[in-house]
């Protein structure tokens, strides 16, 4: 059937890197001045594309770790052990290097100050990412949606944005961030350390009634559980939005 | 205008010769079984569980669930592929041919819509999944559908990306205008077709 007007195809565009930043030992922030950057909403993502001197290619999706009010376009980036493009990513690129790319994707999955709250973001290991942008785009309007993350990582080391999210929860009482490292921990740890579970959640997440805007993000086990719990709980399912991280190749 | 960029020291990974002309453009190949999707896992008890044709047709029709597993069986050997980029070959799976399904209904338009449990919704043209192109399967690899990957039942149609082979699905509704579902009205494309690279709106 017809369309009154076709929609615009996403370009593939060149970004350039400004610089990298290590996150943790697996993982890599890359700042990118993509010129023609037509604006994001955070937990958005963009497809990259990897071409070799031969013409072969390489996409994979990576989630926008910056908020849209930031000028450079960042993806936070895990290396997979048998990854072909988060090798490259993480250990090739350098600062001056040029990256294709095309975006932003995903309406679905997304937070804006508008939409109001509260905010209960929960994550895994590199979940974090979308989950970050939503937390530096509510902190870059200075907004005051009430906002908790809940954040398993493996071990201390492996936290991503440890710092920041120290310094965001530290200077923001309606923030709260809570950690639980399920593999490691440092001797003083006093926090969680186990998987995230219902009883984590009844502890953590705000309560039903007060009918909070779920994201879940992370590795399949992860994000199928706690979403099982956030309704078990009674939260309602249309409220909890979910994305899966990692590498493709599990068990899953 | 990006026809000559190439990525400074990136090799790749070639491709086996088995995956010549089977693998679509922009698509890699895992042996996993990847989930996506937009909200938690609905869980739907089997005596409450029905399927149903609905919408533009000449008689609509509900199946309970223990009418449904009466109905005759195919198997299926097919390749998917999903808009994240993952694909899959010869994934086996045993259900209902949408061509049965709909043979009594006597669908009266040309469109329809796959509705689910959890409110997902996508859309698809009647011309695709009918003539031997799309089922409600029930069983993955000789076992029962697990949940995460849509059991009960979901579509299958191997032939487009794989968000159209909808999880949790319970019914169809033939329409006669084509209206956009879940990720079609969120930037994905309408039709999504893995061969074209339909991946997003305007592809």
């Amino acid at each position: 059937m017809e369309r009154t007007a076709l929609p615009r195809r996403l370009e593939w565009q060149l970004g350039q890197v400004v610089a990298i930043v290590d996150e943790t030992p697996r993982t890599r922030s890359l700042l990118l001045d993509v010129p023609n950057w037509p604006g994001h909403t955070a937990g958005q993502h963009v497809d990259v594309r990897l071409t070799a001197e031969d013409g072969y290619q390489a996409q994979r999706s990576y989630s926008i770790a910056s908020p849209p009010e930031e000028r450079n376009v960042v993806l936070t980036v895990e290396r997979l052990e048998d990854g072909e493009v988060s090798p490259y990513l993480t250990e090739v690129l350098q600062e001056g290097d040029q990256l294709e790319l095309r975006g932003p994707i995903g309406g679905y999955f997304t937070w804006r100050v508008a939409d109001g709250g509260p905010l209960l973001l929960i994550g895994g290991g590199s979940g974090i990412v979308p989950l970050m942008a939503m937390l530096r785009h509510r902190a870059a309007q200075h907004s005051a949606v009430p906002a908790r993350l809940l954040y398993s990582s493996r071990a201390f080391e492996e936290i991503i944005y440890r710092q920041e999210l120290a310094q965001l929860a530290a200077a923001d009482p309606t923030l709260m961030v809570t950690h639980t490292l399920t593999r490691q921990q440092p001797p003083d740890w006093t926090g969680y350390r186990r998987r995230i579970d219902r009883a984590m959640l009844a502890e953590v997440a705000w309560p039903p009634s007060e009918q909070p805007q779920a994201f879940v993000c992370g590795p399949t086990a992860l994000v199928e559980s706690v979403a099982s719990a956030l309704v078990d709980l009674g939260h309602e399912a249309l409220r909890v939005k979910t994305e899966r991280f990692g590498p493709s190749g599990g068990t899953a | 205008m990006t026809k000559e960029f190439f990525s400074r020291g990136f090799l790749g990974r070639r491709r086996e010769v088995t995956e010549a002309g089977r693998l679509p453009p922009g698509q890699y190949l895992t042996d996993g079984f990847p989930v996506l999707s937009a909200g938690p896992t609905p869980y739907t008890p089997k005596d409450r569980w029905d399927f149903t044709v609905v919408g533009a047709v000449e008689t609509p029709q509900r199946w309970t669930w223990d009418e449904f597993q009466k109905l005759p069986r195919e198997t299926v050997t097919a390749d998917i592929h999903c808009v994240t980029k993952w694909s899959k070959f010869d994934t086996r799976w045993s259900g209902f041919s949408l061509d049965m399904l709909l043979a009594t209904a006597k669908p009266q338009g040309q469109y329809l819509l796959a509705f689910c449990d959890g409110g997902y919704v996508t859309n698809l043209p009647l011309a695709d999944v009918t003539n031997n192109k799309a089922w409600i399967v029930d069983t993955y690899d000789g076992a029962p559908l697990p949940p995460e990957h849509g059991g009960p039942v979901r579509l299958l149609i191997p032939h487009l990306y794989f968000w159209k082979s909808a999880k949790w699905v319970r019914g169809l509704r033939i329409v006669e205008e084509d209206q956009p579902g879940f990720w079609e009205s969120l930037g994905y494309h309408n039709y999504g077709d893995p061969w074209k690279e339909q991946r997003y709106q305007g592809d």
